[in-house]
């Protein structure tokens, strides 16, 4: 698919319990494009999600064997140090969760994790964020407010600020848009299409219109396994695999 | 339909009926304590200690019980949120949440919560005479500490639980260790941690057999650690036994003057705990 994928994925079993999840995964992702991954319900995709910033660590009796290469480094490798892997990555989740903090300090939290930055630095790093995610003209007077009294849509675009305070190379987003109204949502994509430029972009997502809006490449995962992987149009209008015609089929029709 | 009817009425006079009981019940205390107490309030008995013949009806008051009360509940409150706070943040934080260590450990505490305060009094003695503590405000602070630890730790694990699992992922995601990732729970949870020290603390300074052995008893104000120590429990507890009926009434107004400690640490507390929330994600 691309010479240099910016995420590897090689045989990849996650498997909670006697629970088996995600069953031989291997894929490559491709660097600074937007990547969707639908199919149904608890099929395993966010799962697949969060096994690229290892947030699976946390949950109880989990099993992951494989790899998933990020940047030439398995990031499963017992040496890997994972608050590192994490600073790469940064995470939309399905509601916003702003931290418990002003806005401000939402953004100024993960530069202040890997660094003692100095206040005109976090200033300046702060209003590019926010600029960055369109929220600057909206909060600029009020920085110091507790982020908990934005709207919604303007939370999850906090959360976006601050994910991108810490410089990734890697946004996910689960679902992102999921608790969102239209207007809200517009903007969180077109947002995703502006910043691919910068940044490689996965998104879990079960509309797929949104999946055709915003992404270059389309994955689609039933029952834990990959089905298929291709360029957007192509998979949408063109799907290979009966199971993947299927599932697209309420879209063309 | 009828029947519907019914069972809804009947359920619901059975609600007020319950509320009226439990409200009864309080304002018959509190009115009792009030009635028996005020008329033998005066400032004498919070600006003073007992003077000579205190105990036999003459001038004196229960400032040393009131001191003494504060420093072992604020003291043991204060040591206890030390000790079973990393114990709150390790079982939720660094577990898990099906952890079998972190279950048993809540059994445990849930056991602790259920014993009766005259056994870690018991208990607290022992350990005094093995290390040659005599009974002092030290002792009484170690004995009342032991009593709250397992209100503390299921009162700030109940709290903590309730803090939404992607709230902790978000700032995991964001490169924050474990322990950096607790401090922002902590913050989410200030009012709840509030609401810890308040049951603490209440319990605390309403006990009496925690530290009938281990605080003593003294007409004065402990100045060192090593010194006896009054507590208003106590204090109530000599001055009803007294056939005097000048000192069983200032027993009573012992008591209220406890009541009104509680009170204003109730209200401190929940004024605390609404400020430092407005910053908590809902």
């Amino acid at each position: 698919m691309t010479n240099n994928p910016h995420i590897s994925v090689q045989h990849l079993n996650v498997s909670i319990g006697n629970h088996e999840i995600l069953k031989d995964i291997s894929i490559n992702i491709p660097d600074k494009k937007v990547i969707s991954i639908i199919g149904p319900s608890g099929c395993g995709k966010t799962t697949l999600l969060k096994s690229f910033n290892r947030l699976l660590d946390d949950t109880p009796d989990v099993k992951v064997t494989g790899k998933v290469v990020v940047d030439g480094e398995d990031i499963y490798d017992p040496k890997a140090e994972v608050t590192h892997i994490r600073k790469k990555m940064g995470l939309l989740s399905q509601r916003p969760y702003p931290l418990p903090m002003s806005i401000y300090d939402n953004v100024a939290y993960g530069p202040r994790l890997h660094g003692s930055p100095k206040k005109a630095e976090l200033d300046q790093l702060v209003e590019l964020q926010l600029k960055a995610t369109g929220l600057w003209n909206e909060v600029k007077d009020r920085l110091h407010a507790p982020a908990s009294r934005l709207s919604i849509g303007q939370q999850q675009r906090l959360c976006l600020a601050r994910g991108l305070a810490v410089e990734p190379e890697i946004i996910l987003g689960d679902e992102s848009t999921s608790a969102l109204d239209p207007v809200s949502t517009s903007i969180i994509e077109d947002l995703f299409i502006h910043l691919k430029q910068k940044y490689t972009i996965v998104l879990v997502t079960h509309i797929l219109r949104q999946a055709r809006r915003v992404s270059d490449y389309i994955i689609f995962v039933y029952m834990g396994k990959i089905i298929e992987f291709g360029p957007t149009e192509e998979l949408l209008l063109n799907p290979q695999k009966e199971l993947t015609k299927e599932y697209v089929k309420g879209f063309i029709s | 339909m009828i029947r519907r009817k019914l069972e809804e009425n009947f359920f619901r006079v059975l609600m007020l009926l319950s509320i009226i009981i439990v409200s009864g019940s309080f304002f018959l205390i509190v009115g009792t304590i009030f009635y028996k107490g005020v008329p033998f309030m005066n400032w004498d008995m919070i600006t003073k200690i007992p003077g000579g013949g205190f105990y036999i009806g003459k001038e004196g008051g229960v400032l040393n019980a009131i001191i003494g009360s504060l420093y072992i509940a604020g003291g043991a409150t204060v040591l206890g949120l030390f000790i079973s706070s990393p114990v709150a943040i390790y079982i939720n934080m660094y577990l898990g949440s099906r952890n079998i260590i972190a279950n048993s450990l809540r059994i445990a505490f849930d056991v602790l919560f259920g014993i009766p305060s005259i056994v870690y009094g018991a208990f607290g003695f022992l350990i005094m005479v093995y290390f040659g503590i005599k009974a002092s405000l030290l002792g009484g602070i170690l004995a009342v500490t032991l009593l709250v630890i397992p209100i503390l730790v299921r009162t700030l694990d109940e709290v903590i639980i309730t803090v939404p699992k992607e709230l902790r992922d978000a700032s995991l995601a964001l490169g924050a260790t474990r322990w950096e990732m607790s401090k922002v729970v902590l913050r989410q949870i200030r009012p709840g941690i509030f609401t810890a020290i308040l049951l603490s603390f209440g319990r605390a300074i309403g006990d009496v057999a925690s530290v009938l052995f281990t605080a003593g008893f003294s007409d004065n104000i402990p100045t060192s650690l090593h010194q006896p120590a009054a507590t208003l429990p106590l204090a109530i507890f000599f001055q009803l036994g007294s056939p005097v009926e000048e000192v069983q009434g200032r027993a009573y107004a012992s008591a209220l003057i406890l009541t009104i400690v509680v009170l204003i640490i109730t209200v401190l507390s929940s004024l605390l705990a609404k400020r430092f929330s407005k910053n908590k994600i809902q």
